[in-house]
């Protein structure tokens, strides 16, 4: 595309902050508005937060996130030099531990987060849907889990697999979901159940930052200013 | 004006607000737990007990083995009669009332015990060894009383066998036509690791499903025994369990609490639950339990349960008492 004049020099300093106007059509800014509404960028990174949440039950929702980071970042490693490494290797041996704890910690935080937020009633004033995603989380979290155990490699995978199988064949689910075929079971740790929790992650606090922390009980909002 | 309709400016209405630096707060966590992590790998590391191969469990426990390789020739070891996915048995099927998604579900992942465990493998030992071929040869070709009738003199000399120091196995003679020999070569076959190899044989090049060696496995004693040594057995809570002095997973206590208590270990049962169908049992009640934990916000009485238990007035205890102080003040600031 040619034009007789020259495009004007964008001064960037002066240029507005992007912003789909309401007359804007298009699936584009139908989207963009939607995100600036219900999540701008001062809610997402706020800078101030109600001064309730100096409570320690506040810190095991982030300390639940920062196990999931090591816990992924050690299953890459493992995943990367591949299921046997870790069994023949001192370096492998130490970084199946990261994991292990990981996992260990994982858990420990994230049932602490569940019943902190269950004892404060978590799901208040419109948190209802932030409430069942995390139980969604906690849900697929142990099914990861369970998976990771059965592809150890080693005399623990070996009898839970030959175990949990009589509970998976009572469903009737045993023939789609084999605990004791290893492939079925490591492409769905390593891949499939991850990418799961961490975009279910990713939605839960999308949901906590849009809405803000719930009230504490018995200090409703004022109906008036 | 519902809390849950209003901006956060409304909604945080009276209440104090602080400073707060999130990105300083998700640092600071990450490489806290970082810090505790690598300690607790560097300290303790991590539990790893070898598995358990054919090989090994026929140079630990040859009879045990020869029994369970007998046992799924004859077709009356647990898997050989299981039923879905495995085959068309229904020794382990479980159901309540006309509910048995097992049965429904059908068979997926085929197994025919005496051909996928012996026969198969055996077949595929034969080259160099006539009386193997032979010993196969009058084993298929004789009626099936016959088969069973050497095969119940073979367990029933097993019962008495001895083993020798370099592993061998001697079963006082009796009539147990060519499945002595079978059985000589499924233990010759085993000790030298050629089974491990032969049970994880399809029609692939690349392997990776281990159902038939790990059913074979679970058929006979040894693993279970080590399994107990490991306090990992159902009865020990084991499904909580790690092997070694390492925790395991602890998120199961109530679903393994289940498997414990009446009516589920129950033989005589209470609403059609009993030790017979028990997985299904507590499968179905974690379900439920999981859909009630799901609607907890939905559901009158059990999202009470905060408000009734005031662990709350811990949780924010700062808070509750600055609204003790603020309505204090506005008390005596009163006219």
């Amino acid at each position: 595309m040619s034009s007789d004049t020259a495009p004007e020099p964008i001064d960037r300093a002066a240029a507005p902050t992007p912003s789909a106007a309401d007359d804007e059509t298009g699936w584009t800014a139908s989207i963009r508005r939607r995100v600036e509404k219900t999540l701008p960028i001062t809610e997402l990174l706020p800078t101030k937060q109600p001064a309730y949440i100096g409570s320690w039950v506040y810190i095991f929702g982030v300390v639940t996130i920062a196990a999931l980071f090591w816990l992924v970042i050690s299953g890459v490693v493992l995943a990367f030099f591949g299921s046997a490494w870790w069994h023949v290797s001192s370096l492998g041996h130490f970084f199946n531990s990261t994991h292990f704890w990981s996992v260990q910690m994982f858990f420990i935080f994230m049932v602490l987060h569940l019943w902190g937020q269950f004892w404060g009633a978590g799901w208040r004033d419109g948190r209802a849907k932030t409430w069942m995603v995390g139980v969604v989380i906690f849900s697929v979290s142990v099914g990861t889990a369970f998976t990771g155990y059965v592809i150890q490699q080693n005399f623990d995978s070996q009898w839970i697999a030959i175990n949990a199988k009589d509970a998976i064949n009572s469903t009737g689910f045993g023939g789609l979901f084999n605990a004791l075929n290893f492939g079925q079971m490591y492409g769905l740790h390593v891949m499939l159940m991850p990418i799961g929790i961490t975009l279910l992650v990713v939605l839960h606090v999308i949901q906590v930052r849009a809405k803000g922390v719930v009230r504490p009980i018995d200090d409703p909002m004022p109906l008036a200013p | 004006m519902k809390a849950s309709k209003v901006d956060k400016k409304t909604y945080y209405r009276g209440i104090a607000m602080m400073p707060y630096d999130l990105l300083k707060e998700v640092t600071f966590a990450t490489l806290g737990v970082l810090a505790v992590v690598l300690i607790l790998s560097a300290v303790l590391s991590s539990p790893d007990v070898p598995s358990v191969t054919l090989q090994s469990w026929s140079k630990a426990n040859p009879v045990d083995f020869l029994t369970t390789a007998s046992g799924e020739l004859s077709g009356s070891t647990i898997v050989a009669g299981y039923g879905p996915p495995y085959n068309s048995g229904s020794g382990s099927v479980q159901s309540w009332g006309p509910l048995s998604p097992q049965s429904w579900a059908g068979v997926h992942v085929p197994i025919n015990a005496p051909n996928d465990f012996v026969l198969q493998p055996l077949t595929q030992a034969t080259a160099g060894d006539s009386q193997l071929a032979l010993a196969l040869t009058a084993y298929n070709t004789a009626s099936g009383d016959q088969q069973q009738k050497w095969l119940t003199a073979y367990a029933t000399g097993l019962g008495t066998a001895t083993v020798a120091a370099d592993g061998t196995v001697t079963v006082p003679s009796g009539d147990y036509g060519p499945v002595s020999v079978l059985m000589d070569r499924m233990l010759t076959l085993a000790r030298s690791g050629g089974l491990d190899a032969l049970l994880l044989t399809s029609d692939h090049f690349y392997q990776t499903d281990f159902s038939r060696a790990l059913l074979f496995l679970d058929d006979g004693g040894y693993i279970a025994d080590l399994a107990t040594q490991q306090k990992l057995i159902g009865s020990d809570w084991g499904v909580m369990n790690e092997t070694g002095r390492y925790p395991g997973s602890a998120w199961l206590w109530l679903y393994t609490m289940w498997y414990q208590i009446p009516p589920f270990n129950s033989s005589t049962g209470f609403l059609g639950i009993s030790s017979a169908n028990t997985d299904l049992a507590v499968v179905g009640v974690m379900l439920l339990l999981t859909v009630l934990l799901l609607l907890v916000p939905f559901i009158p009485g059990l999202r009470d349960i905060p408000r009734w238990i005031p662990i709350h007035r811990l949780i924010w205890r700062r808070h509750y008492a600055d609204m003790r102080r603020q309505a204090a003040a506005s008390v005596q600031d009163a006219p």
